[in-house]
């Protein structure tokens, strides 16, 4: 089992192409405010691009530990799956995640988080992201 | 917006500090982009009135898909050009697409002019108009560095802003959009000034329900791939438009020091190859494009002694070489870079800049004007006395320096220069002297830009030269550029976005259009378009064409404006077929 790592963020071009993909296949929306993953640029666009995105935490899971409903279930390489139906839409999660990469969305009332499928990774035209084997 | 035939505009009125949002049915026919930002300017537009009267408007559009597929990155900006005082148009890629779109708005139109320095920020449906006064007078890089930090929306939003320049009104003032694009040509950023707008603020967090997943996906997949996996795109990316350097010199088509000369000795050392190998340290994307083409060159400056440096980084392309390297004679890299820096933080476009200190130059070894005027001795070569004279020439130092940001036509016939004034219409001509095709196509072109039709690559791409197949071919690729940019694709994408793949892209949007009616869209564009030049008194069989295109060779040999003429009655001939056709 793979996770998603930020391995090569020196590399980015600030395409967007992850937030693009990952808003379209894991949201069905346009908008890239939909996306697990986040691109920013730190001190402007002379400095250098941040990918915030889930780091995969394997034993102890902050975001899974706060929730009260057991709705964040973790996944066996790290990070976590969201069970929907469980979710209360509690916020908890997002406050947890030390590096701000579980998002709210406003419209379901749910959080956007990061299930480690890859797809930005298939988009990633400087190989910046890449999906690679637990512990390594 | 998507999926809709609803064009929502947001109109912008400065001096009654009034906002107002239409929702227009009727604009749909245009599609987007160029079609209802021209639409919308002929709406608008006083021909009665000086360019930069404060009724006149400022038009931004985005297209039917911007934003959702690969190169789908540009916003077209419309306006009366202060430079040439007819049509205005002028293209930024950068985040503006997306956060247009993001904001829920396909065109912004401004007008009128505030009452004091201000500054717009457009955050979805709250628009406000802020206090620009601490802000006024400050270079176009550090604007930026201070609003990024006041205002909201970091990642998604968009910051455009003038330097002293557009202040100023130095009539070919550009705009700045996020640090490394532009709206560069034809003086928007001397409009922007002239309603003391120092800078406009884009962000938005609109969402939008994808309606046919399948459909979508598969097309921006297929797109992307096309996009990264052949080589259609890969100049671009490597070497980047300055690959072109070498080569157009080698085709004695490279305008060299103010065009005395049609290429230039030195230019290995300012190659593409030459950057990339001294000075290139990153590639950037507009948002959206894999492909990743903005190259950012690096330098060190030595400020002190005791091993004092600054180091400075800047975007570079083939018309900044052109401009501030071959015609300014400048053999070096860095020089390049440094002259690149100053138009940057004055925020001019460094084409006008560029071709407006050439003219001074040699008009100063002419003794047309005198070292009074220039203030330092200008000499091709000499790239210190250079970088001042672009802080002369963006602050209007004297008398010859706000003569001169009147543009080069206008410098030319005030001092009696204009035969060696390199402009077409009033526009400072781009990096080619391919030939005929070029010349034709820049005179007739909507914009005056090499970008209006390609006629340099027309120049190159007839083998056995034939004026009306040229003729033919620059008309077509104009009506083709119409319909390309109401989607407002960027046009090194032109080869991708084929018929074929506009209307997947456009059917896999919700817009189910056929061929014959992107025809239609595409004729009603430049149709319009023409109808509002001619409101605006151009016509292309007056323009003055400067004698040096006909005295240094072009890569066709020497030019003859008989044939020029010619062709530019032919061309004037299909304009009028097109207008007498019921669209």
């Amino acid at each position: 089992m793979k996770v998603l790592k930020a391995v090569e963020m020196n590399r980015c071009i600030g395409c967007l192409s992850c937030m693009i993909t990952c808003s379209a296949v894991n949201q069905q929306d346009h908008s890239i405010l939909k996306s697990a993953i986040r691109i920013k640029t730190s001190g402007g666009l002379t400095g250098k691009f941040v990918a915030i995105v889930c780091q995969a935490c394997k034993d102890d899971v902050p975001c899974a530990e706060i929730c009260p409903t057991g709705a964040l279930i973790k996944r066996q390489a790290g990070g976590v799956l969201l069970d929907k139906d469980k979710c209360i839409g509690c916020e908890l999660c997002v406050n947890a995640c030390t590096v701000e990469a579980i998002h709210f969305d406003q419209e379901t009332q749910k959080p956007i988080v990061c299930k480690h499928c890859g797809v930005c990774v298939r988009f990633c035209p400087h190989g910046c992201l890449q999906l690679v084997e637990e512990g390594l | 917006m998507l999926y809709e035939k609803i064009i929502r505009v947001l109109y912008i009125d400065l001096a009654a500090s009034k906002i107002e949002v239409k929702k227009r049915t009727d604009l749909s026919e245009y599609l987007g982009g160029v079609g209802i930002a021209t639409k919308l300017l002929e709406e608008t537009v006083k021909p009665e009135l000086p360019p930069l009267a404060p009724e006149q408007p400022i038009i931004l559009a985005i297209g039917a898909i911007s934003g959702i597929f690969p190169l789908v990155t540009k916003t077209v900006a419309m306006f009366l050009s202060p430079l040439t005082g007819e049509m205005g148009e002028s293209y930024a890629g950068g985040r503006l697409a997306l956060a247009l779109s993001m904001a829920g708005y396909d065109a912004v139109v401004i007008s009128g002019k505030a009452s004091r320095p201000s500054y717009i920020s457009i955050e979805g449906d709250t628009v406000q108009i802020k206090d620009a006064r601490p802000i006024w007078g400050m270079d176009s890089d550090v604007v930026g560095q201070f609003l990024r930090d006041s205002e909201e929306g970091r990642g998604r939003r968009s910051i455009l802003r003038i330097g002293p320049a557009g202040e100023k009104m130095v009539k070919f003032a550009s705009v700045c959009v996020d640090t490394y694009r532009h709206f560069g040509r034809l003086g928007l950023g001397a409009t922007m000034g002239s309603k003391l707008v120092k800078a406009i603020i884009v962000s938005g967090d609109n969402t939008t329900k994808i309606q046919n997943f399948k459909d979508y996906f598969r097309s921006y997949q297929e797109i992307f791939k096309s996009v990264t996996e052949t080589d259609l795109m890969s100049k671009y990316h490597d070497l980047g438009t300055a690959i072109n350097v070498e080569s157009v010199s080698a085709l004695g088509a490279l305008p060299t020091r103010n065009l005395i000369e049609n290429h230039f000795d030195e230019a290995e050392e300012i190659s593409g190859e030459a950057f990339a190998e001294k000075s290139l340290v990153r590639k950037m994307a507009c948002t959206g494009c894999p492909v990743g083409c903005i190259h950012i060159g690096q330098f060190r400056r030595k400020f002190d002694d005791g091993y004092d440096y600054e180091s400075v980084s800047v975007a570079y392309d083939y018309e900044l070489i052109y401009s501030l390297g071959s015609l300014l004679g400048i053999p070096k890299t860095d020089e390049v870079l440094q002259l690149i820096e100053v138009v940057e933080k004055t925020g001019m476009d460094a084409i006008s800049a560029g071709v407006a200190l050439a003219w001074a130059t040699e008009s100063l070894m002419q003794g047309i004007v005198t070292e009074e005027d220039t203030i330092v001795p200008l000499t091709f070569g000499n790239s210190e006395n250079y970088s001042k004279a672009i802080r002369y020439l963006a602050s209007g130092r004297n008398s010859f320096y706000a003569a001169l940001g009147e543009g080069t036509r206008s410098a030319g016939a005030k001092f009696g220069g204009k035969d060696h004034a390199l402009q077409v219409a009033g526009n400072e001509i781009p990096g080619y002297h391919t030939g005929y095709a070029n010349l034709v196509g820049l005179t007739v072109g909507a914009r005056h830009s090499h970008l209006c039709n390609a006629g340099y690559s027309v120049d190159q791409s007839l083998k056995d030269f034939d004026e009306q197949k040229a003729v033919n071919k620059l008309f077509d690729e104009e009506l083709e550029r119409c319909l390309l940019n109401s989607l407002v694709i960027c046009l090194f994408a032109r080869k991708l976005y084929n018929r074929e793949t506009v209307l997947k892209a456009l059917r896999a949007a919700g817009y189910p259009l056929t061929d014959d009616e992107l025809t239609l869209i595409a004729k009603r564009i430049y149709s319009t378009k023409l109808r509002l030049k001619e409101k605006l008194g151009f016509d292309p069989r007056q323009v003055e064409l400067p004698k040096r295109f006909f005295k240094t060779p072009s890569m066709q040999g020497i030019l003859d404006s008989t044939m020029v003429e010619r062709m530019i009655s032919q061309y004037v001939e299909k304009c009028e077929s097109l207008l007498a056709e019921k669209i």
